[in-house]
């Protein structure tokens, strides 16, 4: 069984006068324990709205409904009332967010904010806790702890800062670890580090991790299954290998198709993703992607496409889904011909490269696009 | 386990024992505010002026030359003359024969003791509603949103009524005293308090470190008085030192108002210049000491408090 099922997860904003805002629309999947799983999509897709969502960390507000379930352990986390959801949260679950300066007290020692949980769900105190929290700090690789625990969060470096959060993260060892976008705000370099610290983190405890990123070098080099989100609803779910080589949705071949590579050719231009994900979200008249979408058919407006199950496991929303490299092509090749006018809308020089999915989802299958981030040991 | 190799950590290691030798303790933010307020000459002045004060209240009442209550040149006050400036009474003599120099500095206790006391009921009263309030709106949800509500809508009662009126008000129902000076003066700077520290509360709450501490599972209760307050502490403390200044005016306007303290052998700067106004004609320096020992105090602690201010925004800093 699953550690966490997410069913269904929705999250409406309504303001008065205004039209209700579907941030999160149906978002289900799944993780197991121990296991790492990413959820991709550019800003807007609801990504960091469905980790708070099961988290209960919502502004609570008039307005905001949150429907559906978040099974974690047997217990439906979106029922629980305020008193056990706050037990959960640091020793079951735990969080890791984006911006680690903002994200820590200005005015307390590191020390104090991290004892702070160890006092909360394991009872510890004074010079107990003081102890255990130097043993925290270094096994996140932070040098000279005793001195750091003194330390305000100005003090440290960017990466120290974010090992700070994540050594309160992993204090009580949770189960479930959720990292919203946990590299956005450092460095290339330290990014490297701590997306290193956060696996073997992960692979010593058996703690299971969601990453939430927009970046697909992070989910290359960690995760295990993937989730690409668009417009508040799972677009693809697939494993690491699968999704890199062979994309089914056309959403994520402009993913995979957008990010920068070293090895492009001088003068070669980056493929954008035309457009931007919009706030009203039109899944109910059909596809959402359908007016960015390289592969759009007239199947794709009218109703929203169901979630089609592949073989392996895998699963796609989409009515016209990029080939398989090597499995009729033939049979494919006029739909995106016919599609080809969308493509050139943007005049981004697309058109240059008609149909151009066909050949972005055969390229992968030379090697997975973005080259994983590993670290280089010193 | 080991993130960075062995030999990497312990030369890091090595650096940072080398840099805790100087370094031994964390600067806080109130240390750097401190570093900064001694570079500005602003601050270094209100602070001089007000250490002067503060000396001159506490060590002064024990070195005066005469008691300041005794009438000891009686009999050299006449009508349309008060002896002035002279050897043995540096500042002269007040218009029933006692040593202005002594009622000076004996009052200057009294200016300081009304200022601070008032400042203190205004600050503990006003923090004490302001923090509730900021707790509950901030983190309480519905229901802290209606004690926020009642709580808020009682200092905009208070806020409604002019300062002075309410501290005369106040002033006469209790009757005349010093400590009446204290509370009346203090609960006109109640609501100020109250509001700024709601306010601060209420910002902060929404802040990133707040969720983060959420997320940790740490309680609403430690994370107001752990977290939020600690953040929101800035504003106030600048603004006690601003209402020092004025609670000294407020005091002294209300026992030049005869609302004061009214026993005689208490000297106060307010009723000094209460009492010096019917002899201006003929001494005007009668007025003009108290009067200048009230502008330099409240500017002191003006200078200081907007140097303050100054040093403690944190977009001013780096």
């Amino acid at each position: 069984m699953a550690l966490l099922e997410v069913e269904d997860i929705s999250v409406t904003f309504a303001r008065r006068g205004q039209r209700a805002v579907h941030a999160v629309d149906g978002v289900s999947f799944s993780v197991d324990a121990g296991e790492v799983v990413g959820l991709v999509g550019e800003s807007g897709c609801g990504k960091s709205v469905t980790s708070l969502a099961i988290m209960g960390l919502l502004p609570k507000q008039p307005g905001l409904r949150v429907g559906g379930k978040a099974v974690f352990d047997g217990t439906d986390l979106l029922q629980l009332d305020d008193r056990s959801r706050r037990d959960i949260r640091g020793r079951d679950i735990a969080m890791i967010f984006q911006d680690p300066l903002s994200s820590l007290n200005p005015v307390i020692p590191i020390g104090l904010q991290v004892t702070e949980v160890l006092t909360r769900h394991r009872g510890m105190k004074g010079d107990v806790a003081a102890k255990e929290a130097a043993a925290l700090l270094d096994r996140v690789g932070i040098p000279d702890p005793k001195r750091r625990l003194k330390e305000y969060p100005h003090q440290l470096s960017g990466g120290m800062r974010q090992r700070a959060l994540i050594a309160m993260a992993v204090a009580c060892q949770p189960r479930l670890l959720i990292a919203d976008e946990p590299t956005t705000a450092l460095d290339v370099t330290i990014q490297a580090q701590i997306l290193e610290l956060l696996k073997d983190l992960v692979r010593d405890s058996g703690t299971a991790l969601v990453m939430i990123t927009h970046d697909l070098g992070v989910v290359a080099g960690m995760c295990e299954t993937i989730n690409v989100l668009y417009g508040g609803r799972v677009v693809e779910t697939a494993r690491r290998r699968p999704l890199f080589r062979e994309p089914r949705h056309p959403y994520t071949v402009g993913l995979l198709g957008s990010v920068p590579r070293l090895d492009a050719g001088r003068g070669e231009r980056l493929n954008p993703i035309p457009g931007s994900v919009r706030d009203l979200l039109p899944w109910q008249e059909g596809c959402a992607f359908a007016p960015r979408c390289t592969r759009r058919v007239d199947a794709c407006v009218g109703e929203p496409p169901e979630l089609v199950l592949a073989h392996d496991g895998r699963s796609y929303r989409c009515v016209n889904p990029a080939p398989l490299p090597g499995l009729a092509r033939a049979a494919d090749a006029p739909v995106p011909a016919k599609s080809e006018p969308a493509a050139t809308a943007d005049g981004t020089g697309q058109a240059a490269e008609a149909g151009t999915d066909v050949p972005a989802a055969g390229k992968p299958a030379s090697g997975p696009v973005p080259a994983p981030r590993e670290e280089e040991k010193p | 386990m080991t993130i960075i190799s062995r030999k990497k950590k312990e030369k890091i290691d090595r650096l940072a024992e080398l840099a805790a030798r100087d370094d031994e303790r964390g600067v806080s933010l109130w240390q750097e505010a401190f570093r900064r307020l001694r570079r500005n000459p602003a601050a270094i002045v209100g602070a001089v002026v007000l250490g002067l004060f503060v000396i001159v209240s506490v060590v002064g009442p024990f070195l005066v030359p005469y008691a300041p209550e005794a009438q000891l040149w009686k009999g050299e006050i006449r009508v349309g003359f008060i002896p002035g400036v002279r050897a043995e009474n540096w500042f002269g003599l007040d218009h029933i024969g006692r040593d202005q120099f002594s009622r000076m500095v004996v009052g200057a206790r009294q200016t300081l003791l009304v200022g601070v006391v008032a400042t203190m009921i205004g600050l503990a009263v006003g923090s004490l509603i302001g923090g509730i309030a900021g707790a509950a709106a901030g983190l309480g949800g519905r229901w802290g949103r209606a004690v926020d509500n009642v709580l808020m809508r009682f200092i905009d009662m208070l806020l409604a009524m002019p300062s002075l009126l309410l501290a005369i008000s106040i002033a006469a129902i209790l009757g005349a005293s010093l400590t009446t000076v204290m509370i009346a003066v203090g609960t006109v700077s109640v609501p100020v308090f109250a509001r700024l520290l709601r306010g601060a509360m209420i910002a902060q709450s929404n802040s990133d470190y707040v969720l983060a501490a959420t997320s940790l599972g740490v309680r609403k209760p430690k994370i107001a008085l752990a977290h939020v307050v600690p953040n929101s502490l800035a504003p106030v403390i600048v603004q006690a030192t601003l209402t020092l200044a004025t609670a000294i005016i407020e005091a002294a306007a209300l026992s030049f108002l005869g609302l004061g303290n009214n026993d005689a052998s208490i000297p106060e700067w307010g009723m000094m210049l209460a009492d010096a106004q019917r002899y201006i004609d003929i001494a005007p320096r009668l007025a003009i000491l108290p009067a200048l020992g009230i502008i330099i105090t409240a500017l002191g602690f003006t200078l200081l408090g907007e140097a303050m201010r100054e040093a403690l925004d944190p977009k001013l800093r780096k």
